[in-house]
């Protein structure tokens, strides 16, 4: 049973340093939520909260409104940051011995073993030594880890460090498939284009503290700037000279400009209209890495 | 599922991944055919009555009643060309004098001698080289025993730290359960070398025909062995399972381990060194690092009353209870920590285990 995973008021210090401060965010069913923030943040204090791996001083996570308890938790998958499994075991038996110690029978790990490294595209690789197996192969390997007794819940600590483009897309489309399923998902990277490809919901995290928490979409509403782009036929450089515009990028025809509080940006479409053909005018939504700057300064 | 089911898994692990190292198949091998050649190969070798040529006679009847393989000679001088073409051990010539090329046969000598009658007042007393080896053999296997099954928990324990599989391992089961299973598995897998070498060499005495009362005399004294042996072994495993939680790559386990070396060693050398001496002896047996090597070794001596091994057990049992606390609590503090060796006395007040169990 997939569920909401609710983190209530985290706090965690170590020694003098407050690692969390008041730390709040759901992670939705069936949504992949992208955990951003700066080294040191606080990401992976959360996350190995979240797996019981460290325990928080005050605040509570819950798992479909109730306290979560370590049953359920040895139904979550888990990729650390510090990746790692047997270098001398094979890929298959270190996947059944994890997914034994999920809980699962051992017919049921044989059946989903076969299956999940297919998809990751190292089934041939089964049988071999990990130590064996190429860098993004054993990250792939890592992936499956995290994911051979089909969590109810996953949280993954950049999984996609080091990882080729062509492996960046496998990975996304595993865990498209997990969200399919109804799986709540949090993922933390440093690849802010890859999350804002991605996510469906946002997280950011900066010094302890959560900065900005929701729908991506939303979010990016809620930080965009009153920024359009316009392309012309002819030369847009007149904008420079209409009231209450400020030109960011004039290149020709196209240009990005901000408005200034008050400023209409119906006035300037009609402005530019009066002035020949319009081809493009939009507001320019901001990227992840701006939404970040702005609530990370 | 439960935490003995965890515990299981993790010790199924631990016994399977070692089953197929070569290393360890290859050391049980050699320490089997130790144990073949240490009980077959005397008999072997040492075995048959010598050979022997007389002229048929007198001599000649009472050498082959003693059991001895005579060859009847026409003459000495055949005889002797006999002993020296090395077709015979020995000859008996008139005098009765024996002929041999370099050692004359015992078995020969005495066929030939008056022997006193000779009465046993002790017919089970122990032989004196057994009791001077009993000691050693059960020292020995303690030692070795603990030392290289101590060893592999701790590398263990730290190739899940070094490669950082322990990260998803403590996500998922309780430490003490990913402990336990390390320590039971390294126990399995000792007590399943120490159980087929004992099952071989005794096989290998009944072949080699070995005394009847030393398998009788040493049943009771490996019976006790047996309980020190575990509460022992248990006592260093978690030791071991600590000193390999402390340090983060193999190489430093040397290091690290370097108090519990000793620890193993001095009571090893203090056994075999003081075996002689009673009063040491006894207090050996009560210390609980040298006791499941000392109270074995005072009972086949038959030095012991009835209460003492009993007594000396209740102390082991109640040391390994306490040490089992102690290093599942260092265990539990510095398992996490993967910053470079962590120090005892941080291990120590690491709460983070109690605080999420609680």
């Amino acid at each position: 049973m997939t569920q909401l995973l609710r983190l209530d008021g985290l706090n965690r210090a170590f020694g003098e340093r407050q690692a969390l401060k008041d730390v709040t965010f759901d992670v939705a069913p069936g949504r992949l939520t992208g955990f951003v923030g700066a080294n040191g943040a606080g990401k992976t204090t959360t996350m190995r909260i979240i797996l019981g791996v460290l325990a928080a001083d005050s605040g509570t996570i819950t798992w479909g409104g109730t306290p979560l308890t370590r049953d359920q938790r040895q139904r979550f998958g888990y990729m650390p940051e510090e990746r790692g499994l047997y270098p001398k075991m094979t890929v298959r038996d270190q996947l059944t011995y994890l997914g034994r110690l999920h809980g699962l029978t051992a017919g049921a790990v044989a059946r989903n073993i076969s299956g999940l490294l297919d998809r990751l595209g190292i089934g041939e690789r089964a049988d071999e030594q990990l130590e064996k197996l190429s860098l993004g192969n054993q990250q792939r390997a890592q992936i499956a880890a995290a994911l051979v007794h089909e969590p109810e819940l996953l949280v993954l600590d950049e999984p996609f460090s080091g990882l080729d483009p062509i492996a960046v897309d496998t990975v996304v489309a595993v865990l498209r498939e997990q969200t399919a399923r109804g799986v709540p998902v949090l993922f933390s990277s440093h690849q802010l284009d890859v999350v804002e490809r991605l996510c469906d919901d946002l997280v950011i995290i900066g010094d302890g503290a959560i900065l900005a928490a929701g729908r991506s979409d939303q979010l990016r509403a809620a930080y965009a700037l009153p920024r359009y782009e316009i392309r012309v036929d002819g030369d847009a450089g007149w904008l420079r000279d209409q009231p209450g515009v400020t030109v960011i990028d004039l290149d020709g025809p196209r240009a990005v400009f901000d408005l200034d509080s008050g400023g209409d940006d119906q006035s300037v479409l009609r402005a530019a209209l009066a002035r020949g053909p319009v081809r493009a005018f939009a507001p320019v939504a901001p990227s992840l890495a701006e939404i970040f700057r702005e609530v990370a300064r | 599922m439960t935490t003995f089911d965890a515990v299981r898994l993790v010790a199924a692990r631990e016994i399977r991944v070692k089953l197929r190292d070569k290393a360890f198949i290859w050391s049980t091998v050699i320490f089997l055919l130790i144990a073949v050649a240490a009980t077959v190969l005397p008999a072997v070798f040492g075995g048959g009555a010598s050979s022997v040529a007389a002229v048929s006679g007198p001599t000649a009847a009472a050498l082959a009643d003693a059991g001895l393989d005579v060859r009847t000679v026409a003459d000495d001088a055949a005889a002797e060309r006999l002993v020296r073409d090395g077709d015979v051990d020995a000859a008996v010539v008139a005098g009765p004098r024996v002929l041999a090329m370099d050692d004359a046969p015992s078995d020969v000598v005495e066929a030939l001698s008056a022997q006193p009658p000779i009465e046993l007042l002790d017919p089970n007393a122990v032989d004196q080289t057994l009791a001077f080896l009993i000691p050693y053999a059960f020292a020995f296997v303690f030692f070795i025993t603990s030392l290289t099954f101590g060893l592999q928990i701790a590398q263990s324990v730290t190739e899940e730290k070094q490669t950082r599989v322990v990260e998803i391992l403590v996500a998922t089961i309780p430490v003490r359960a990913l402990l336990a299973g390390k320590v039971i598995g390294g126990a399995i897998l000792a007590f399943g070398q120490i159980a087929l070498i004992a099952v071989v060499g005794t096989v290998g005495a009944r072949l080699g025909d070995a005394p009847d009362n030393v398998l009788s005399l040493l049943g009771p004294a490996i019976g006790w062995f047996i309980p020190f042996f575990v509460l022992g072994f248990v006592m260093m495993a978690a030791l071991w399972a600590a000193v390999g939680a402390l340090v983060n790559r193999q190489e430093d386990i040397a290091g690290a381990s370097m108090p519990m070396q000793l620890a193993m060693m001095v009571p090893f050398f203090a056994v075999i060194a003081l075996q002689d001496n009673p009063v040491a002896m006894t207090i050996l047996s009560y210390v609980p690092l040298s006791s499941p090597t000392a109270m074995p070794a005072r009972l086949f001596a038959g030095e012991t009353a009835g209460w003492e091994p009993v007594l000396s057990l209740g102390i082991l049992a109640v040391a390994a209870v306490a040490m089992v606390f102690v290093g599942a609590r260092i265990y539990e503090g510095s398992l996490l920590r993967t910053n470079g060796r962590t120090k005892l006395a941080t291990a120590w007040r690491d709460r983070e285990a109690a605080r999420l169990a609680g």
